[in-house]
C-alpha cells in the first residue's frame, strides 16, 4: 500500500539501513571489506617468493597456448595497492554523499565489488602457486581453464536452484525446499537412468521430481498457509530422510540395476568450442550446461519481457493489485511454484546423471541452501543469481584445484570458506536486500 | 471415524443428554491440537508403515498372494521392534520374571535390562529438547534459528576441551565443563544474532552457513594435532574427557545410560518457560516477536531482544553438545552431532514452540531414534525412517486444515504451528 | 484496445445485504446510478459504503440482492467480471503494484502482447500517453509509480479504469490524502468525464465535498440507505442525516490555561529515510520529511498540528519518541534535552503517545488485553518484582483498567486484536493516560472509530490537558482540530506554514495545508498567552 508516501514504521527497523547508528555502521561496510581484502593481499604478497605459473591450455589440447609466468609477490602487492585504492573510493561517498555521486550508485558498486574479489583471485593464486614448491624448485602451473571450467560445470546445480527460487520469490512464494528439489532430482535421475538405460528418461524423471517437491510446496503453502521457511526446512528434512531410507533398503541391494546410471558426454559446440581458452571453458561440456544456458536467457527474458512475467512480478509484489485486475493469483502462484521445481530438479540430476555418476546420501550436501544465498545476493534477478552461483562455484572449484597442488592449506578451512563468503556477502556487503514485497506471505481473499 | 459434517448439532444439547463421554468425544471432534497432534501421528505411522512394507526385499520378491501376509510382517516387525527398543521389550521383563528372587534379579542387571529402553529413549531425547528448545525460544521471539548444528558443535567443542585439556576437582570439572556448553553455544548463537541486528541478514540464511562453517572447522580441529586431535592418533577424534567431567548417570553405573544431562534438559525446558511466561525478559522477547513495531513503540530494544534470544538459544543447543559429549560419548568425532540440528526443528515444531510440548515431542522422537537400530537389525527398515516419520508428522500438523479434510473434523481454532507465525522474509 | 466513446450505463443496485458474522455491514441497500451523473455515497467510516463497493467490484459476494445492469440481472464473481461489465474502481489504498511504471501498471492484466507473450510496451505507452492528454492528467507512462506524489497515482488509477473502458467510476474516499489544491483538479477531471458520459461513484464522509461535487447525494448510515437528496441540500441537513441526530460538533471544553512550557522543539529536521526500495543513499534532492519545525507546548493547553496526511506528521511524532534519528534541532521537555534520547528514556520522562497505526505501533494483537495495559510498564514496579512479572498485579491493574475506560472485553485474557478498532483505542489510552503523564502526542487519535468512541476519546484528551498535561494532536481531519485544540499550527511539507487561534476558519487553514504563506500580519499565538 503505498497511499503515503512516508515510510512505515516496520520499514525503518534496523536492516535497510534508514536507523541511524545502524545506517552509519552499514555506510562502511564496503569500504571496510575492501581494506580487509586489499591487506590480505598484501600479506600473500609478503609471503610470496619466486614466480608464479598460469596454463591455459586444457587436457588434450590440439593447440598450445603459452604458459604466463608472473613474479608472485609483485602481483599481490599490486592487487593489493588496487584494492585499498578501491577502498577510498567506496570510502568517499560514505562521508561526503555529495562529493562524487556517480561514487554511490550501484552500477558503480557492483563493479567495485567484482574487481575487488578478481584482484584477490588473482593474489591468492599467484600466492598459492608459489607456496606449494618449497625451496628453489619450480611452481607447478595452474591451468586457468581447468579452474574456470571445473567452476562453471560445478556451479550447476545451485545456478539452476537459484534460478528456481527467482522465480518463486518472485511469484512470492519463499522456497527453501531448493535443496530438497535438488536431492531428489538426483535421486529420481538416477533410478530412472539405471532401470531404463536413457540417460534423457533420467534427465526428465529428475525434472519431473523437482516439480513433485515443488507441488508439495504450493500445496502447503498456498492451501494451507503453512509458514514458507519452515515447511522448506521440513519438506528439506523429508527428502534427505526419505531419499536415504529409499538409498539403504533399495538402491543398496539393487545397486547394480538401480544405481548404477551412464552419465551425459562431453558435447562440444563445433566452432564455438574450438575459440581457444573461451571454447573448452564454455562450449566444451555437456548437455547441463548448455540447459543452463537456455533457461537463464530465456527466463530472464520472460520474467521482464513478457505477460507473464509481468504478471509474475505483480503477485510477488502486490497481490490484492493483481486481484483487482482480474489475474488468478493463487493459480499462477501454483504454476510458477511447480513449474520452476523442473529447474531445481535437472540441476539435481547433474550430480548423479552429469557428473558423478550413482546416488549417495545427502549428495547436494547443502547447494539448495547455497542456491538460496546466490538468489538473495543476486538480487532476485536470474542473471545476478546465476553470477552469484558462480562465485559459490569457484571458490569450491579454487579449493580442490589447490588442494591438488599441495598448497599448504587445510582442506578443511578451505571447505568452510565459500560459507564465509556468502556471510561476509550477506551481511557486509549487500547488507538487506529487498525482496518482492509480498515473499513469502500467504494471500487469503478477504 | 467422525459423524457426517453436516449433521453436527450444538454440542450443548447433546451433552446434556448423553453425558460425559460425548463431551469429550464431541470435543476431540472438534480437531482441537492435541487431537490433530495424535491424528497427524498415527497418519504418519500409516504411511510410514507402506513405506517400510513396500520398499522391503522380502515383500517385493514376495509373489503375488503372498504380498499382504509378508507386508504385514514387515510393519509388525517394525512397530513391535520400535515398541521395545523405546519403552519395553517382553523378553527382559520374562527373563526378570525368572530370576530365582527380587534381589538377585537386581543385582545380576535384569531390572536394568527391563527399563533400559526407557533409558536409551531418554538419553536418545535429551540432545533433542535442549536443541528443540534452542528453535522453539527464538520462536517466540519471532526469530527461526536453523543453527541448531552449529551450536551444538560449539558447545562440544568447548565443553570437551575443559572435559579432557583442564583437571579440577570432581564437582567442580563437570559443572565448569557445562557452563563452558552452554557458551561455546551461546558465542554462536551471539554471532547470528548480532549479525541480523546489526546488518540485517536473515537470521536463517546465517546459521544455516553457521552449520557448515561449524561443521568443517570441527573437522579441522579434529584433524590437527596441535589443537584437538587425540595425540598419537590419525582419526578424527579427541582424548576422552576426565571421568571427574562426565555427567553421572542416574540408576548408577549399570546399562542405563540415562545421566543428569536429562534431567538438565528437563530443567532448562522449565526453565525456559519460566524465562518465557513470567519474567520481564520473557515479556519483552515476546513482545517483539509478536509486534516488533509495537515493542519499538514501547521502549523496548528490539536488536537487543533478538541478540539475547539467540544467545540464549544457543547456549540451549550447547548445552545439547555437551550432553552428548559428558553423558554418553566422552569424545568428539566428526559424526556427534548427528541430525541433530534439523531434528530439533521438527521437535520444535511438534512441540508447537512450547516447552512442554518439546519435551514431548522430543520423548517421542527420543524413542523413534532409541528404537531405530532395532528396527534396522530386526526388521530390515533402515534407520532414516525416523526422519520420515518425524518430517510427514510435522508436516500434517503444520497443516491443521489438511488433517482437519482428512478426517472430516470440524474446523475450530486450532492453529498450525507453522501459520502462528506466517509471515515473509521482510517482515 | 482505443477507447470507445462511452456509452452511458444505467446501474442499479437492488436490495444488496452483506453480512460479516454477526454484523450486517449493509443491509437491503438500493442505489441507482444514472449515466453521465456524479453520484455521492456519503457516510460516517463504517457505515458501509466502501463494503458495497466491493459489491460492486465482484471482491466481496451479497449474502442478498442483485446487481442490474441496464435492467439486466448481472452477478460478479470477481473483480474481472465487474471490469468487463464497465465497471472501474479507484480504492482508498492504491491497487498500484510500487516499483512498476506507470505503463506496466495500467497493463497488467489486460497487457498488449505480440505473439509469444511478448509485451507490446510502446503500445501501452502511447494509450497512457493519449488518455492522459486528454483529460489533462499529465501522467507520465515511464515513470516509477512509488517515486510520483499521491495526487498523480491517484490520476493512474483513473487511467487504469479508463483504459478498460469503464463507464461507471468508483472513487472512493479519493481527497483523503490530497491537498485542497489537488481535490479542485480531481474535481475538474471527475468534471470532464462526467461530461462525457461516465457515470461517477464518489465515496466520501466530507459534506462540503460532496455538495460541491454531487448530482445526487444518497446517504449511508449503519449499512442501511437514510436518505437522498439533491444538492443544494443544507449541510446541516445532510449532517443529521449522516450521525442520525442532531451533531454537536464541537466538545463543551473550558477555555484552556496555558502553565509552564513542557515540550520545546527547536529547528526539528529529520532526514530522509535511505529509500527502501533501491537501497541507494538518499541524494541531496530527497526533501527531508521534517525540514526545521519549531514549537512549544505548554502545560494545560492543546496544541493542535493540522494538514494533509503525508506532510511529515508522522515522521514528527516519530522523532518526538525517539523512533527516528534526528539530523538537527532539539527536542526538551520541562527544559531537559531529550533529542537523543532512547524511547525508553522519553516515556520515563513522562511522554505518553497515542500513535497514528494502533494495530502496528500500539498494540501488541496476539497479547491479552491485559499484557498490552503494561507493555511499556512491565518491567517496573508494582507489575515487576525483580526479573519476575508480578501476574496478580498486572491482573487487577487491567480489571482495574477495564472499568475505568470501559473497555468492552470478554476476558483481561481475550487478545488485543479480537477486540473492535473503538475497544482497542481504549486500551491504549488506558494504558497511556496514567499518573506523571507531562506530555501527551496522540496522533490521528479518533481514525476510523464510530462517533461514540470519537466522543469518548476527546473527553478524556480534554480531561488530560484539565488535569494540566501538555497535549499534542495531530490529525488530518479538521473537524478534529476545531474540536480539540486550544492552538493550531498547519504542517506543510515537514514546515509550520503558520499558528491560528482554535476560532479560525477553515478557508485559511485550507490555504495554510496547501503551502500558503504565513501572513505577516497575523498576530503570532506565542504573543497570545
Amino acid at each position: 500500500m503505498t497511499t503515503t508516501a512516508s515510510p512505515r514504521l516496520p520499514d525503518l527497523l534496523p536492516g535497510d539501513g534508514s536507523a541511524g547508528a545502524l545506517g552509519g555502521a552499514r555506510r562502511f561496510a564496503m569500504p571496510a571489506t575492501f581494506l580487509v581484502f586489499g591487506l590480505v593481499d598484501i600479506l600473500l604478497g609478503a609471503r610470496s617468493h619466486g614466480s608464479a605459473i598460469l596454463s591455459f591450455t586444457p587436457q588434450f589440447a590440439k593447440v598450445t597456448i603459452p604458459n604466463l609466468t608472473i613474479p608472485a609477490a609483485g602481483t599481490c602487492y599490486l592487487s593489493g595497492a588496487l584494492t585499498l585504492l578501491l577502498a577510498v573510493a567506496a570510502l568517499v561517498p560514505a562521508v561526503a554523499p555529495r562529493a562524487v555521486p556517480s561514487l554511490g550508485n550501484r552500477a558503480w558498486r557492483r563493479v567495485a565489488i567484482g574487481v575487488v574479489l578478481f584482484l584477490f583471485v588473482i593474489a591468492l593464486l599467484a600466492w598459492s602457486d608459489v607456496s606449494q614448491s618449497s625451496g628453489g624448485s619450480e611452481a607447478i602451473p595452474i591451468n586457468i581453464v581447468n579452474l574456470l571450467s571445473g567452476s562453471l560445470n560445478q556451479s550447476i546445480p545451485i545456478m539452476l536452484g537459484a534460478i528456481t527460487g527467482v522465480i518463486c520469490s518472485r511469484s512470492g512464494v519463499i522456497n527453501i525446499a531448493i535443496e530438497g528439489q535438488l536431492l531428489l532430482g538426483a535421486f529420481c535421475a538416477a533410478i530412472a537412468t539405471s532401470a531404463t538405460g536413457s540417460l534423457w528418461i533420467g534427465l526428465v524423471c529428475g525434472a519431473l521430481a523437482g516439480s513433485l517437491v515443488g507441488s508439495l510446496l504450493a500445496v502447503f503453502a498456498i492451501a494451507y498457509i503453512v509458514d514458507q521457511v519452515v515447511l522448506g526446512v521440513v519438506l528439506n528434512g523429508l527428502i534427505l530422510g526419505l531419499t536415504g531410507y529409499l538409498y539403504n533398503s533399495i538402491l543398496v541391494p539393487y545397486g547394480d540395476t538401480l544405481n548404477s546410471p551412464a552419465t551425459f558426454n562431453l558435447w562440444k559446440i563445433p566452432g564455438l568450442g574450438d575459440i581457444p581458452i573461451l571454447g573448452p571453458v564454455f562450449f566444451d561440456s555437456t548437455v547441463f550446461l548448455y540447459i543452463t544456458y537456455i533457461v537463464l536467457a530465456f527466463v530472464s527474458f520472460a520474467l521482464f519481457r513478457t505477460r507473464w512475467g509481468l504478471r509474475t512480478r505483480a503477485i510477488g509484489e502486490h497481490p490484492v493489485a493483481a486481484d483487482t485486475v482480474g489475474i488468478r493469483v493463487l493459480a499462477l502462484r501454483y504454476r510458477n511454484v511447480i513449474l520452476a521445481g523442473l529447474i531445481a530438479g535437472i540441476g539435481g540430476a547433474y550430480f548423479t546423471i552429469g557428473s558423478v555418476g550413482s546416488f549417495g546420501i545427502n549428495m547436494s550436501s547443502g547447494e539448495g541452501y547455497i542456491a538460496l544465498a546466490a538468489m538473495i545476493f543476486g538480487r532476485y534477478t536470474p542473471w545476478g543469481a546465476v553470477l552469484a552461483a558462480l562465485l559459490f562455484g569457484f571458490t569450491t572449484q579454487l579449493q580442490s584445484i589447490l588442494s591438488s597442488i599441495n598448497v599448504p592449506i587445510q582442506s578443511n578451512l578451505l571447505l568452510l570458506t565459500p560459507y564465509v563468503v556468502t556471510i561476509i556477502v550477506v551481511a557486509g556487503l549487500v547488507g538487506k536486500v529487498r525482496g518482492p514485497k509480498a515473499e513469502g506471505v500467504p494471500y487469503v481473499k478477504a | 471415524m467422525s459423524e457426517p459434517a453436516g449433521t453436527e448439532e450444538p454440542s450443548s444439547e447433546r451433552s446434556s443428554s448423553a453425558g460425559t463421554f460425548s463431551q469429550v468425544f464431541a470435543k476431540a471432534l472438534e480437531g482441537n491440537t492435541v487431537t490433530v497432534t495424535v491424528l497427524a501421528i498415527v497418519t504418519a505411522a500409516v504411511v510410514g508403515g507402506l513405506l517400510a512394507a513396500f520398499t522391503n526385499p522380502v515383500v517385493l520378491h514376495a509373489p503375488a498372494g503372498d504380498i499382504i501376509p509378508k507386508a504385514w510382517s514387515v510393519v509388525a516387525g517394525t512397530y513391535v521392534a520400535l515398541f521395545e527398543g523405546s519403552i519395553v521389550n517382553p523378553h527382559t521383563v520374562a527373563a526378570f520374571f525368572q530370576q530365582a528372587s527380587l534381589p538377585t534379579a537386581v543385582h545380576d542387571g535384569f531390572l536394568g535390562a527391563v527399563f533400559n529402553p526407557l533409558s536409551e529413549t531418554c538419553v536418545a531425547a535429551t540432545p533433542l529438547i535442549l536443541a528443540g528448545l534452542a528453535v522453539a525460544v527464538p520462536y517466540q521471539a519471532g526469530m527461526f534459528n536453523i543453527g541448531g548444528q552449529s551450536q551444538l558443535i560449539g558447545g562440544m567443542i568447548l565443553s570437551a576441551w575443559l572435559g579432557f585439556g583442564v583437571s579440577m576437582p570432581i564437582v567442580i570439572h563437570v559443572i565448569v565443563c557445562v557452563i563452558g556448553g552452554f557458551v561455546g553455544g551461546a558465542v554462536l548463537g551471539w554471532l547470528a544474532g548480532e549479525i541480523k541486528a546489526r546488518t540485517g541478514a536473515h537470521e536463517v540464511i546465517v546459521t544455516i552457513m553457521l552449520n557448515y562453517i561449524m561443521a568443517y572447522l570441527l573437522a579441522y580441529l579434529l584433524s590437527s594435532p596441535s589443537l584437538l586431535q587425540k595425540p598419537g592418533s590419525t582419526d578424527l577424534i579427541t582424548p576422552e574427557v576426565a571421568s571427574s567431567a562426565h555427567l553421572p548417570q542416574l540408576f548408577g553405573n549399570g546399562i542405563m545410560r540415562v545421566n543428569a544431562g536429562f534431567l538438565l534438559a528437563l530443567a532448562c525446558a522449565f526453565g525456559a518457560w519460566w524465562l518465557m511466561n513470567r519474567t520481564t525478559t520473557g515479556f519483552e522477547l515476546r513482545a517483539v516477536g509478536a509486534n516488533p513495531s509495537a515493542a519499538r513503540v514501547a521502549g523496548m530494544r528490539v536488536e537487543h531482544a533478538w541478540v539475547l534470544v539467540m544467545s540464549i538459544a544457543g547456549g540451549l543447543a550447547g548445552l545439547g553438545g555437551t550432553a552428548i559429549v559428558l553423558g554418553t560419548d566422552f569424545a568428539v568425532n566428526p559424526s556427534n552431532f548427528g541430525t541433530y540440528g534439523i531434528d530439533a526443528i521438527t521437535v520444535a515444531l511438534l512441540g508447537r514452540g512450547r516447552p512442554a510440548g518439546v519435551v514431548w515431542a522430543g520423548l517421542l522422537f527420543g524413542a523413534l531414534t532409541a528404537a531405530s537400530p532395532g528396527m534396522q537389525s530386526q526388521a530390515n527398515t533402515p534407520v532414516q525412517i525416523v526422519q520420515v516419520l518425524t518430517s510427514v508428522i510435522v508436516l500434517f500438523v503444520a497443516a491443521p486444515p489438511l488433517i482437519r479434510t482428512m478426517f472430516r473434523l470440524r474446523a475450530t481454532r486450532a492453529r498450525g504451528v507453522g501459520t502462528t507465525m506466517s509471515k515473509g522474509w521482510n517482515a | 484496445m482505443e477507447r470507445q466513446s462511452v456509452s452511458g450505463m444505467q446501474l442499479e443496485l437492488k436490495g444488496i445485504t452483506k453480512r460479516f458474522g454477526s454484523l450486517v455491514a449493509n443491509d437491503g441497500i438500493s442505489l441507482s446510478v444514472t449515466p453521465g451523473q456524479v453520484h455521492a455515497l456519503l457516510g460516517e467510516n463504517g457505515a458501509g459504503k466502501t463494503t458495497l463497493m466491493n459489491v460492486l467490484y465482484g471482491l466481496l459476494q451479497p449474502d442478498e440482492g442483485e446487481i442490474h445492469i441496464d435492467g439486466k440481472a448481472a452477478s460478479f464473481h470477481s473483480p474481472k467480471d465487474a471490469i468487463g461489465a464497465g465497471i472501474g474502481m479507484v480504492h482508498q489504498h492504491f491497487m498500484l503494484v510500487p516499483p512498476f511504471t506507470v505503463a506496466e501498471n495500467v497493463t497488467l492484466g489486460i497487457e498488449q502482447v505480440r505473439p509469444g507473450g511478448l509485451l507490446d510496451a510502446g503500445r501501452t505507452r502511447r494509450e497512457v500517453r493519449e488518455l492522459s492528454h486528454r483529460y489533462g492528467m499529465d501522467v507520465d507512462p515511464d515513470a516509477i509509480v512509488e517515486d510520483l506524489p499521491v495526487g498523480i497515482q491517484q490520476r493512474v488509477e483513473i487511467v487504469k479504469a479508463l483504459v478498460r473502458n469503464a463507464s461507471v467510476l468508483v472513487l472512493d474516499e479519493p481527497t483523503a490524502v490530497l491537498t485542497p489544491g489537488e481535490t479542485q483538479e480531481l474535481f475538474r477531471i471527475i468534471r470532464q468525464l462526467r461530461d462525457s458520459g461516465t457515470s461517477i461513484i464518489f465515496i466520501s464522509h466530507k459534506l462540503k465535498e460532496v455538495q460541491e461535487i454531487a448530482d445526487t447525494i444518497t446517504v449511508l448510515r449503519r449499512g442501511k440507505v437514510v436518505g437522498e437528496r439533491k444538492p443544494p441540500a443544507t449541510e446541516a441537513d445532510l449532517a443529521a442525516l449522516m450521525v442520525g441526530r442532531d451533531v454537536q460538533l464541537r466538545v463543551t471544553k473550558a477555555p484552556a490555561t496555558p502553565g509552564d512550557v513542557v515540550l520545546s522543539v527547536d529547528s526539528l529536521v529529520v532526514p530522509a529515510a535511505v529509500s527502501s526500495v533501491h537501497g541507494t543513499p538518499a541524494t541531496a534532492s530527497t526533501q527531508a520529511p521534517v525540514n526545521g519545525l519549531s514549537f512549544d507546548v505548554r502545560a494545560g493547553e492543546i496544541l493542535g498540528i493540522a494538514g494533509v496526511q503525508g506532510n511529515g506528521q508522522t515522521e514528527l511524532c516519530e522523532a518526538l519518541m525517539g523512533l527516528l534519528p534526528v539530523a538537527s534541532g532539539s527536542v526538551r521537555l520541562n527544559g531537559k534535552d531529550l533529542t537523543q534520547a532512547t524511547p525508553r528514556a522519553r516515556l520515563d520522562a513522562g511522554i505518553a503517545y497515542v500513535p497514528e497505526d494502533r494495530r502496528e505501533d500500539g498494540l501488541v494483537g496476539s497479547f491479552s488485553v491485559a499484557e498490552n495495559l503494561v507493555l511499556n510498564s512491565y518491567d517496573r514496579k508494582p507489575f515487576a518484582r525483580g526479573i519476575t512479572l508480578s501476574l496478580p498485579t498486572i491482573a487487577a491493574n487491567a480489571m482495574a483498567r477495564i472499568k475505568e475506560f470501559d473497555v468492552r472485553t470478554e476476558s483481561p485474557a481475550a487478545p488485543a486484536g479480537s477486540l473492535s478498532g473503538g475497544n482497542q483505542q481504549k486500551v491504549i489510552l488506558a494504558r497511556e493516560l496514567g499518573e506523571g503523564t507531562k506530555l501527551l502526542i496522540a496522533s490521528q487519535p479518533t481514525r476510523g472509530l464510530d462517533v461514540g468512541s470519537i466522543e469518548f476519546v476527546h473527553k478524556r484528551i480534554v480531561e488530560q490537558r484539565d488535569q494540566g498535561v501538555a497535549v499534542l494532536i495531530v490529525s488530518s481531519e479538521l473537524d478534529e482540530i476545531y474540536a480539540l485544540a486550544d492552538r493550531i499550527a498547519v504542517i506543510y511539507e515537514g514546515e509550520i506554514t503558520g499558528f491560528r487561534p482554535p476560532g479560525v476558519d477553515a478557508a485559511e487553514l485550507g490555504r495554510l495545508m496547501a503551502g500558503g504563506t504565513d501572513l505577516p500580519n497575523t498576530p503570532l499565538p506565542e504573543d497570545a498567552p
